[in-house]
């Protein structure tokens, strides 16, 4: 038990259940508690999240709402420890996200967060396998056979040695979700996973994403316009000028 | 930002193509000024067959049969230690472009012609004198000069004279060196050896003007480095052009697409690339004039100490510099922007917004950069093979130096993939992928760094090579420990018995010279007697076994290397000598280096120069003295002999005196040398700052998986410095090669000697802390934003409504 614990391939909820803490299963994987967030314009602060509660489980899922501007990518920004609250408090899996200093945030979102981008943001030097693989041996939890695993179950089978120009849009929204997933992530956020994509491949990335989410138990967030898409998750939240309109 | 760059780009490569070519346009405008003195540009001179001297009885004779000729003497004289050009004039006959024409009608030409006579001086030779108006300076040959008048039509260093003063003055008299033919004559040759039978000819108008002819190569050089330093400054442009045009496709396809006519876009590019290049270029054009006036007095130094030209000390800029300069900014603007302009004439109406194929573009650019890349290296292979004269020599340097900075990002790419193999981690291999990626966006500022880098090793190696070459030869050549100058032909002989009974003088050995021209360059002739001195030390290129006993003995004689190549002659060839009298025929038997001397050498026995050269000055010698008793020796010859004596020197004075003129020579090269570097840095600089926005949508997933702003700024200026470092370590064997053109193909061709080739592995380290030291410093002002970048400007990589 305690050599499986200090393998690479022991989560974080692994790591602090067999310290001895409570199993960060027990309590919310995430909650966010009246997180405000304004940004600095020439014309002065313009508030986009006005104080903003909200939880999630882990291995559930959550869909949020919103128009443009409504400040549903800046939550998952903010939850995703991309970027800092003005006020508020943010814990996932058991660790305080806010407050927390430039680099505890980059080892946070190494080690505990999967991010999917609508734009995909591959990193264009390396491979299919060597953007899959990039994450995971950041932060040192490589594991070859989840790898070759997500490269099975993703339909990336013989693209390995590809870049990414060279795939097909919905293709590369599969990579992106197999970097995501390839270091067993306590939290998924997606910014509009399949804004890019026509519906059917849209359809098809989301049902593999959501496949492989149940098999990990990572609590999935994702932003989206298309409530057809959000009707798939389990809860589905509606922003409306910062703060929750519809839950 | 990018509008910043592209002006500092061209600003830059304008103001160093300008300032070398100001400093050659106050060279040639004062070698025209001293030319100027025999009459308008054009005129013919009538010289003598044999290359010396001119009877005045000749003169006389063909003013009779109708010839408008007008003589002139030339010499030179010295003057507190300094060299100046005297030239002795007839006002009444000169032709009407001389600056002394004009004493013909005005009230000053009784006082030119009547003594004591005037001495027509620029005002730079008068405050070089340290003189006012009306001073009469005393020759070291201790003759007065006529009173001095300042003539800022004559050009600096010279010294104009009535002809008669001139004759005394420089012991030629009833001599002339040659006759000035009115632009109006028409008189043909063939009627001039009805006068004179053969002994004079027409000099044709390409053997004119020593001074334009001896320097052109210094002038070529200039021109070469400051070529260099123009097209590695329009690769900035290039890049600058290339990105402006890059970013606002988008906006020029929208244009297009609601109707705006392809020619009206155009014409509207081309007018804002010509308004930016006047800007710039005006602007370079400024900072040219400032870099020309800081290298000026070195440059005059340089072509003072190795061809005796004087430079004026102030820097007249013409009307021609100006246009020529912006010409250059112009039609370098237009040639950086030509890609990007065909690109926009080309531009498809309906293109989507692909994401940029990146790899695909990049093979695409290598491919055609090594097709480009191998055409430069034949093309200089065939001129290596095939070519004649300087003009060749740097068509070779030009095309290895092209070619090898077309095939770096080739290099490049072979290093920075093998690097991508050997890493293990997955930061440390992304690193080098995305190095790799980086290349197209940097290439051209790192070709333009090769450049610079390959230019300081090539030309440094050159220097050095020369200066450890020149002072093992100044030590072999300046072996005895005094030499002095006789006031006149009795003072040297009295000197010599003086010397007699001095115990600490081992040896009195006479360095006695006489001028000639052969096949019209100027020619050296030097009589030395037979010593230890001389055979033990004075180093030969080349030479039969008795060649000291055959110059002994009167039948051979030692030439210079560059004699030796411009003449084409070997070991055992005769050198026809033309003396006052006849043709001296005398075997070649063996060459020595004359490293820096413009003029041919010849070293023969003593008696035998005076022999032939009555008129050889017999005036200079060199003493070998007992260890350490220099300064003694020449303390009690400055009591004893006081007027006797115009000059005297030690031997270490003499070898500080050459190695400060080497220096001095030097330092324009290198003033140049760095600026290119600093040039190159700036290229990087652009590149990197321009690039900096498409770096942050690179970087920002980078970020987001977890990798810290810090370490991000960190691994970028990594990379910048591992692609300075390879581009430094490939301009090393580039620089080695360009050392070699210079050594083996300019320098024969521009001077007539070549130098040894040496390395100096040290230099290689300091090029190589250059390198890393440029990269760095351009890489410093992008990198501290982007550890600066806010996390909601990464964001915006990522958002949505992008």
């Amino acid at each position: 038990m305690r050599a499986s614990l200090e393998s690479p391939k022991a989560t974080p909820a692994e790591q602090s259940q067999a310290a001895g803490r409570a199993p960060s299963d027990a309590l919310p994987l995430l909650r966010v508690l009246n997180v405000r967030k304004s940004y600095a314009t020439p014309q002065g602060p313009v508030p986009v999240l006005k104080g903003v509660d909200l939880t999630l489980e882990a291995g559930s899922s959550l869909a949020l709402l919103g128009e443009s501007g409504s400040g549903k990518s800046t939550l998952l920004h903010l939850v995703g420890g991309l970027d800092e609250a003005d006020g508020g408090e943010i814990i996932l899996d058991g660790v305080r996200v806010t407050g927390q200093s430039d680099a505890e945030r980059a080892a946070l979102r190494r080690e505990r967060v999967g991010i999917v981008f609508q734009q995909f943001n591959l990193v264009p030097s390396l491979t299919v396998a060597g953007n899959l693989a990039f994450q995971a041996r950041l932060a040192g939890r490589f594991d070859a056979d989840w790898q070759s695993e997500l490269v099975r179950r993703l339909g990336l089978a013989g693209l390995e040695a590809r870049y990414p120009e060279q795939l097909s849009g919905g293709q590369q929204q599969r990579v992106a979700i197999g970097r995501a997933l390839a270091i067993r992530p306590r939290l998924l956020i997606a910014d509009e996973p399949t804004g890019n994509l026509d519906e059917a491949t849209g359809d098809e990335v989301l049902d593999l994403a959501l496949d492989l989410i149940r098999r990990t138990g990572c609590g999935f967030l994702m932003v989206t316009h298309s409530t057809r898409l959000a009707a798939r998750l389990n809860r589905q939240v509606t922003l409306a000028s910062g703060v929750i309109a519809a839950s | 930002m990018n509008l910043a760059t592209l002006v500092v780009g061209l600003a830059v490569a304008t103001a160093l193509w300008s300032g070398v070519q100001a400093l050659n346009q106050q060279a040639r405008t004062s070698y025209d000024r001293a030319a100027a003195v025999f009459g308008e540009a054009g005129a013919r001179s009538i010289v003598s067959a044999s290359g010396l001297f001119v009877p005045q009885e000749t003169y006389v004779a063909l003013r009779r049969a109708g010839w408008k000729v007008s003589p002139v003497l030339e010499g030179t004289v010295r003057i507190g230690g300094v060299s100046y050009r005297l030239i002795g004039v007839e006002p009444l006959t000169v032709s009407k472009g001389s600056p002394v024409a004009g004493l013909a009608t005005g009230a000053d030409l009784e006082g030119f012609l009547q003594a004591p006579g005037r001495t027509l001086v620029a005002s730079e030779t008068l405050a070089e004198l340290g003189a006012v108006e009306g001073a009469r300076p005393r020759t070291d040959g201790a003759h007065s000069l006529p009173p001095l008048v300042k003539a800022d039509a004559v050009a600096p260093g010279l010294l104009v004279v009535d002809i008669g003063a001139a004759q005394e003055i420089l012991g030629r008299p009833g001599q002339l060196t040659r006759l000035v033919a009115d632009a109006a004559d028409r008189h043909e040759e063939a009627h001039l050896v009805g006068i004179a039978g053969r002994t004079l000819r027409i000099e044709k108008a390409e053997e004119a003007g020593d001074l334009a002819r001896l320097t052109d190569s210094f002038h070529l050089n200039l021109t070469a480095f400051g070529l260099l330093a123009f097209i590695v400054g329009l690769f900035i442009v290039h890049a600058s052009i290339g990105l402006a045009f890059e970013q606002r496709l988008a906006t020029l396809r929208t244009l297009r697409a609601v109707g705006a006519p392809l020619w009206l876009l155009l014409a509207v590019l081309v007018g804002e690339v010509v308004l930016l290049a006047l800007v710039a270029g005006a602007l370079g054009m400024i900072a040219g004039y400032l870099i020309a006036a800081a290298l000026l007095p070195d440059v005059s130094a340089s072509l003072s100490g190795l061809y005796g030209a004087h430079v004026g000390g102030h820097l007249v800029i013409e009307a021609r510099w100006w246009l020529s300069g912006l010409g250059m900014a112009l039609a370098g603007a237009l040639l950086a922007s030509a890609m990007s302009l065909f690109k926009v004439y080309r531009l498809p109406l309906l293109a989507v917004a692909k994401p940029l194929a990146w790899r695909e573009a990049q093979h695409a650019q290598l491919l055609r950069q090594g097709v480009f890349a191998v055409l430069c290296l034949l093309i200089a292979l065939a001129a290596f093979l095939w070519g004649r004269g300087l003009v060749a020599g740097f068509a070779v340097i030009a095309g290895v130096l092209l070619g090898a900075a077309l095939l770096l990002p080739l290099g490049l790419v072979a290093v920075l993939r093998l690097g991508e193999r050997q890493a293990s981690g997955a930061l440390a291999q992304w690193f080098w992928a995305d190095t790799r990626q980086q290349l197209s966006g940097l290439s051209l500022a790192l070709m333009a760094l090769l450049l610079a880098l390959s230019a300081n090793v090539g030309v440094g190696t050159m220097v050095e090579g020369f200066r450890k070459t020149f002072t093992g030869w100044l030590d072999e050549r300046l072996n005895s420990e005094i030499y002095f100058d006789a006031s006149s032909i009795e003072d040297a002989r009295f000197i010599e018995s003086w010397l007699g009974g001095e115990p600490r003088v081992t040896a009195v050995l006479p360095v006695w010279k006489a001028e000639t021209r052969i096949k019209g360059w100027p020619v050296d002739v030097y009589g030395t007697r037979d010593h230890a001195t001389y055979r033990g030390h004075f180093s030969l290129l080349g030479h039969t076994d008795d060649a000291w006993d055959r110059v002994r003995d009167g039948g051979g004689a030692l030439i210079s290397e560059q004699l030796a190549r411009r003449m084409g002659l070997a070991l055992g060839s005769v050198i026809s000598i033309p003396t006052p009298d006849s043709v001296w025929d005398i075997p070649v038997v063996g060459f020595y280096p004359d490293y820096g001397n413009p003029k041919g050498q010849v070293r023969v026995n003593v008696d035998h120069l005076t022999r032939h050269f009555r008129d050889a000055r017999r005036t200079s010698y060199s003493l070998r003295v007992a260890p350490g008793a220099a300064p003694a020796v020449i303390q009690r010859m400055q009591a004893e002999l006081g007027a006797k004596l115009a000059r005297v020197v030690d031997q270490a004075s003499l070898k500080a005196m050459s190695t400060r003129i080497f220096e001095r020579t030097f330092a324009v090269t290198g003033a140049l040398n760095t600026l290119t570097l600093i040039v190159s840095g700036i290229a990087l600089f652009a590149s990197l700052l321009t690039l900096s926005d498409l770096r942050l949508t690179q970087l920002a997933p980078v970020w987001a998986l977890g990798v810290t702003r810090r370490r991000l700024a960190d691994l970028e200026i990594g990379k910048l410095l591992v692609l300075a470092a390879i581009t430094a370590v490939l301009a090393v064997p580039l620089g080695l090669v360009l050392a070699w053109c210079l050594v083996a193909i300019v320098n024969v061709q521009a001077f007539g000697w070549r130098l040894p080739f040496h390395v100096f592995p040290m230099q290689w380290v300091v090029i190589l802390i250059s390198a890393l030291a440029t990269a760095f410093l351009a890489a410093i002002i992008p990198v501290i934003r982007l550890q600066r970048t806010a996390p909601q400007d990464l964001m915006k990589v990522f958002a949505n409504e992008r």
